[in-house]
C-alpha cells in the first residue's frame, strides 16, 4: 500500500511559509515602539509582556486557548528579522511536564524563561510542578495557564488556580489586554525576588479576545547560560536546585509566600473603583472584572456598588481584603470557575476581628454581613462568567429595574425553526474517511466492538458527524490506556472487539506508556493511529514525528510505526482515504483476538500546509447515475458519510457536490454503490 | 506595519458601538474582525474583540463581538438585545444571533449564501427558504441588506472575500468610520500590492451594495 510521503523539501519550504510568514503582528511585537497602542490579542499581549521581560527559552505544547503564545514566540526566530528579533530558544515540547522542564533548566542556568500550556497540560506536568515549587528557580521563571470557563475548546472546564494553593506558589490573574501584557512581564520580576515559579493564569475570553494594549520597553538581556551547582545545598543562587532537606525546604517555601502576600498588598494590579461605603461590594478578578463594570456601567450602579478587582489571587493580600469588607455588609464575588476567592475571602472574614468571639462562639455569622457568589447559588457553579449573570445575580441581590429588551420580537424567531449547527470535520478530512471505516468493520464483525477516544480534532468521533464512532473519551493518551485495560477483560467473558484511536502528537506526548503496558501485560486490542502529520487541531505545530521543529529547522524523526514495532505491536500502514484496504487491514486486527495491533492510517490533514488550496481531484454527480431515493443506497453519501462538501438537492432528489466546500478528496466516490460520483484527476 | 493607536476619533454612531460579526468556522470571522478593529484602533478607538474560534469551530457557528468605544475597555461579549449591528456570512446564523443579541434598532447586512449544517446534509433537518429567512430577519431588524456574497467573492478569484465585501458593504452604512484609504493602508501592510488590488474591488463592491 503506498502512502503519501510528506517529508520531502517542497513541503518543509510550504511548512515554513504557513507557519513563519506574513504576520504583522510580529513587527508590532518586535518593533513596536514604547508608548505606542496597538490592538492585541490576549495571548500577543503575553508574548510582548515576555518580550519586555526578556526571556530567553520559551516551551510548552498546544492546546487551545493558549497555543498562539509558543506560535507567536516561534516565529520571532532570529532569521526572520536579521537585527530585530531577540535570540529566544522556542520549542513546542514532547508534553506539558517535558515543557515545565525545559523552561526550568533555563531558569536554573540563569536565564529567565516560560512555560505555557492548557488547563490539562498542569495535570500533566503537576508531579515536576510541586517540586519544583519546593527547589526554587533561579531566574525568573514563569508558567502561563490557559483555562477555558465554559469548555468553548475543551472537553472539561478544569481549574488551575486551585493549583497555586496545593502548590504553594504565587498566582496572577490579568483583567484586561493590558495586564496581560503588564503582570507577564512583572512575573518575572516577582519570580526572581522569590526565587520561585509564578503562575499567571489566563482565560479564553482573555487569551482569544483582542484589545487595546499600550507598550513598554523591550529588554535586553545578558544572554549567558551557566548552571552553578559548587555552593552549598540551601543556597538558591550557587547551590544544587533540589528538594532535600525538605522539611527545611518546605519551611523557607512558606516563608516566600508569606513575602508575595505582603508584596501583593501594594500590588497596582488590585484596584477599587466605587463609593466609600458600597451597598455592594463586589470581588473580581480575571476577565469577570470587564463583565461586572459592564453590568454596573450599564445599570447605572456606580454609586451603590463598588468593584475590589484582584489581580495577585494567591496567595490573597489579606489587609487589602480585609479593609474592604469592613466598608460594606454586602459582598458579591464573581469568578470563574469554582468559588475559589469566595472560599478563600470567606476564611480570612471568618478569622477577622469583624467577627467577634462571642458570635463565633454562638455559631453564628456576624450579624448584617452577606456573602453571594456560587456557594449561594446567586451565580452558577459551573460554566463561563458572562455580563447576564452578573446581571441575574444583581437584580436578586440589589431592586433593579427589569432588562431592557424584554418586549423584544424573540417569539418569532423562535416561529422559525433554526436548525443547529453541530461541529464536525472538515471537508476532505482524513478522519471521516478513518472513522467511516472503523465502524463499518466493527459492524462487520458483529461483536459490539468499541472505539476508546482520545485528544484531538478525532474527539469529533463522538459526534453524529463522525458516526459516534467513539464510546469513552477522556484525557490525552488515556484512550490507549483503557483500551489496555478492556483489553484484558476477557477473563471475565467480555468478547468484544476493542479499538483505541489517538493522534500522530497525541502518541508522543502520552500513548507510547499505555502502550507499553499493554504489550508488556499482554493485553488484546487495536490501535489505530490517525497520522494526519501534525498536530492539526491547534494549528500544525511540529511533533516529534516530523522533520521540522518549532521554527521550522531540519531535524531527526521518529517514526511512529518503527516505534511501535520496536515495542513489539504487530504494525500495518495505509492510506485511510483507500477505504478498501483500510477495512481489511483492520478487519485482519480485531478478528485477531491475541496482542496488541497497530494500524497507522496516514493522510495529511486538508488544511494541512501542504494540501492548503489544492485538490487531488474534480468530484462530480453524474445526473443520470445517480437516481436518488430510487437507487436504494438510502443517500449513503449524504445521509450517512455528510461530508459537507456534499449537497442533497431536495428538488432534484439527487446527491450534488458543493463546489465551494468540495477539497477533492475522492473518498465519497469510493462510497456511491452505483458509481455516481466522478473523479477526474487534476492536473 | 500597523499604526499605532492616535489619541483623535472620529464619531461612531453608538458608543459603545456593538457590532457582530457571525458566519461558519472556515469563512474567515476572525481576520474580518480583526482587520475592524485594527482600523478604527488605529484611529484612537478603544476596540474589544471577543470570539470564539479553535477545534470546537470546525464547521461551527462562530460569532466575533467587535466592541468599539471612545471611553472604556468593554467586556468581550456583548450583553444580551445590545447589538447594533450584524454582519452575517450565512443567513440561518444571521437568525441565530438575533434570537440573543437584537432588538428594535438593529441592522443587519446579510450574505445569502447558505452553507448547510451537517443535520441539514444528513436529511435529518430542514435548512429554511431564504424567502423564509429574508421575510423574519426584515421583521426583527430596523434596516436590513441581502446580498449574495459569496457568488460576488467567487467571480473575484476566491470564496474568502465575502469577508472584505461585508466590511466594504459595512463602511458604506456610515455607522463607523471605515475609509476606503484606511483599508488600504491596512492592506499595504500585510499583502503585495496585487492582492491588495483584489481586496479593494471586493471592499468596492461591497460599498456599492448599500
Amino acid at each position: 500500500m503506498a502512502t503519501t510521503n510528506i517529508e520531502t523539501p517542497p513541503i518543509m519550504t510550504l511548512w515554513w511559509e504557513f507557519r513563519i510568514k506574513g504576520t504583522y503582528v510580529m513587527s508590532i511585537l518586535i518593533r513596536g515602539n514604547p508608548g505606542d497602542t496597538h490592538l492585541m490579542m490576549g495571548n500577543e499581549a503575553i508574548v510582548r509582556g515576555a518580550l519586555e521581560a526578556g526571556i530567553s527559552v520559551a516551551a510548552g505544547y498546544p492546546g487551545t486557548p493558549s497555543s498562539e503564545i509558543i506560535e507567536t514566540l516561534a516565529r520571532l526566530s532570529p532569521n526572520i528579522e536579521p537585527g530585530n528579533c531577540p535570540d529566544i530558544y522556542t520549542e513546542w515540547s514532547v508534553n506539558e511536564k517535558v515543557a515545565l522542564e525545559v523552561a526550568a533548566a533555563a531558569s536554573f542556568a540563569g536565564l529567565r524563561s516560560l512555560a505555557v500550556m492548557k488547563q490539562p497540560g498542569v495535570n500533566v506536568a503537576a508531579d515536576f510542578l510541586m517540586h519544583l515549587a519546593l527547589s526554587g528557580v533561579r531566574a525568573g521563571m514563569v508558567l502561563i495557564v490557559a483555562d477555558d470557563p465554559g469548555a468553548l475548546s475543551s472537553i472539561n472546564e478544569g481549574e488551575t488556580r486551585l493549583y497555586a494553593k496545593l502548590m504553594e506558589i504565587p498566582m496572577l490573574e490579568p483583567g484586561n489586554f493590558q495586564e496581560a501584557k503588564d503582570m507577564t512581564c512583572w512575573a518575572f520580576e516577582l519570580s526572581e525576588r522569590l526565587n520561585m515559579p509564578v503562575l499567571v493564569r489566563t482565560v479564553t475570553r482573555l487569551s482569544h479576545a483582542s484589545g487595546n494594549v499600550t507598550l513598554g520597553t523591550l529588554a535586553i538581556p545578558d544572554r549567558r547560560a551557566f548552571f552553578r551547582f559548587d555552593g552549598e545545598v540551601l543556597d538558591p543562587m550557587e547551590g544544587p536546585i533540589m528538594t532535600p532537606p525538605v522539611e527545611i525546604k518546605h519551611c523557607s517555601q512558606l516563608a516566600k509566600l508569606d513575602l508575595a502576600a505582603e508584596i501583593f498588598e501594594d500590588s497596582p494590579f488590585n484596584t477599587y473603583e466605587g463609593p466609600e461605603a458600597p451597598e455592594l461590594l463586589i470581588i473580581t478578578t480575571s476577565i469577570c472584572d470587564l463583565y461586572s463594570r459592564e453590568v454596573v456601567n450599564l445599570y447605572e450602579l456606580g454609586n451603590r456598588v463598588g468593584i475590589l478587582k484582584l489581580g495577585t489571587t494567591w496567595p490573597l493580600p489579606v489587609r487589602t481584603v480585609l479593609e474592604r469588607l469592613k466598608t460594606t455588609r454586602k459582598v458579591l464575588f464573581v469568578e470563574e470557575v469554582q468559588p475559589f476567592i469566595e472560599e478563600a475571602v470567606k476564611v480570612l472574614f471568618a478569622g477577622s476581628d469583624m467577627v467577634g468571639p462571642g458570635v463565633a462562639g454562638s455559631g453564628e455569622a456576624r450579624s448584617g454581613m452577606a456573602f453571594y457568589g456560587k456557594q449561594s447559588g446567586h451565580i452558577p457553579m459551573f460554566g463561563e462568567m458572562n455580563p447576564e449573570r452578573v446581571t441575574r445575580a444583581l437584580e436578586a441581590i440589589l431592586d433593579l429595574p427589569p432588562g431592557l429588551n424584554e418586549g423584544y420580537r424573540v417569539g418569532q424567531t423562535e416561529s422559525l425553526p433554526i436548525p443547529p449547527r453541530e461541529i464536525s470535520f472538515c471537508p476532505g478530512c482524513p478522519h471521516r474517511a478513518s472513522f467511516f471505516s472503523i465502524n463499518m468493520v466493527l459492524a462487520l464483525d458483529n461483536r459490539r466492538g468499541f472505539t476508546c477516544g482520545d485528544i484531538g480534532c478525532y474527539s469529533m468521533g463522538m459526534l453524529p458527524g463522525g458516526f459516534s464512532t467513539l464510546k469513552t473519551l477522556h484525557s490525552m493518551g488515556s484512550g490507549s490506556g483503557l483500551a489496555s485495560g478492556f483489553g484484558k477483560l476477557d477473563r471475565f467473558g467480555m468478547n468484544q472487539p476493542v479499538v483505541a484511536v489517538c493522534g500522530d502528537s497525541t502518541f508522543f506526548h502520552s500513548a507510547m506508556p499505555p502502550l507499553a503496558n499493554a504489550i508488556h501485560n499482554n493485553s488484546a486490542f487495536t490501535l489505530v493511529i490517525l497520522d494526519n502529520s501534525g498536530t492539526a487541531m491547534t494549528g500544525f505545530q511540529p511533533h516529534p514525528g516530523l522533520t521540522v521543529d518549532t521554527i521550522g529547522n531540519q531535524v531527526p524523526s521518529i517514526d511512529i510505526e518503527k516505534v511501535c514495532r520496536a515495542m513489539g505491536a504487530l504494525t500495518r500502514t495505509c492510506d485511510p482515504f483507500d477505504l478498501e484496504t483500510t477495512q481489511k487491514y483492520l478487519l485482519d486486527c480485531i478478528k485477531d483476538p491475541e496482542g496488541v495491533k497497530v494500524l497507522i492510517l496516514k493522510q495529511a490533514c486538508a488544511l494541512s500546509p501542504q494540501k492548503r488550496h489544492t485538490r487531488s481531484f474534480e468530484v462530480k454527480v453524474d445526473k443520470e447515475l445517480c437516481i436518488g431515493d430510487a437507487c436504494g443506497c438510502n443517500r449513503i453519501c449524504t445521509r450517512i458519510f455528510s461530508c459537507p462538501g456534499l449537497i442533497w438537492d431536495g428538488e432534484n432528489l439527487r446527491a450534488e457536490i458543493n463546489e465551494i466546500l468540495c477539497v477533492g478528496c475522492g473518498v465519497c466516490a469510493s462510497i456511491c454503490p452505483v458509481n455516481a460520483i466522478m473523479l477526474k484527476e487534476t492536473p | 506595519m500597523t499604526p499605532p493607536v492616535k489619541s483623535s476619533t472620529a464619531n461612531i454612531l453608538h458608543d459603545p458601538y456593538n457590532l457582530i460579526i457571525t458566519g461558519v468556522g472556515g469563512q474567515g470571522n476572525v481576520i474580518s474582525s480583526r482587520m475592524i478593529g485594527n482600523m478604527l484602533a488605529a484611529k484612537g478607538f478603544k476596540v474589544t474583540i471577543g470570539e470564539t474560534f479553535g477545534a470546537s469551530q470546525r464547521g461551527g457557528s462562530v460569532m466575533s463581538h467587535v466592541r468599539i468605544s471612545s471611553k472604556a475597555a468593554l467586556s468581550p461579549q456583548i450583553p444580551v438585545h445590545r447589538a447594533h449591528m450584524v454582519v452575517s456570512l450565512e443567513p440561518m446564523e444571521t437568525l441565530r444571533v438575533l434570537k440573543d443579541y437584537g432588538n428594535q434598532d438593529i441592522c443587519v447586512i446579510c450574505n445569502t449564501r447558505p452553507t448547510h449544517p451537517i443535520g441539514v446534509i444528513s436529511g435529518r433537518l430542514d435548512y429554511p427558504s431564504m424567502a423564509e429567512m429574508e421575510e423574519r430577519i426584515k421583521e426583527l431588524s430596523r434596516r436590513s441588506w441581502f446580498f449574495d456574497a459569496t457568488g460576488m467573492a467567487t467571480r473575484i478569484g476566491d470564496p474568502i472575500f465575502a469577508n472584505i465585501i461585508m466590511a466594504g458593504a459595512l463602511a458604506a452604512t456610515g455607522d463607523l468610520p471605515l475609509e476606503r484609504s484606511l483599508f488600504e493602508k491596512n492592506l499595504e501592510s500585510k499583502f503585495p500590492r496585487a492582492k491588495v488590488i483584489l481586496n479593494l474591488k471586493a471592499f468596492d463592491q461591497g460599498y456599492a451594495m448599500i
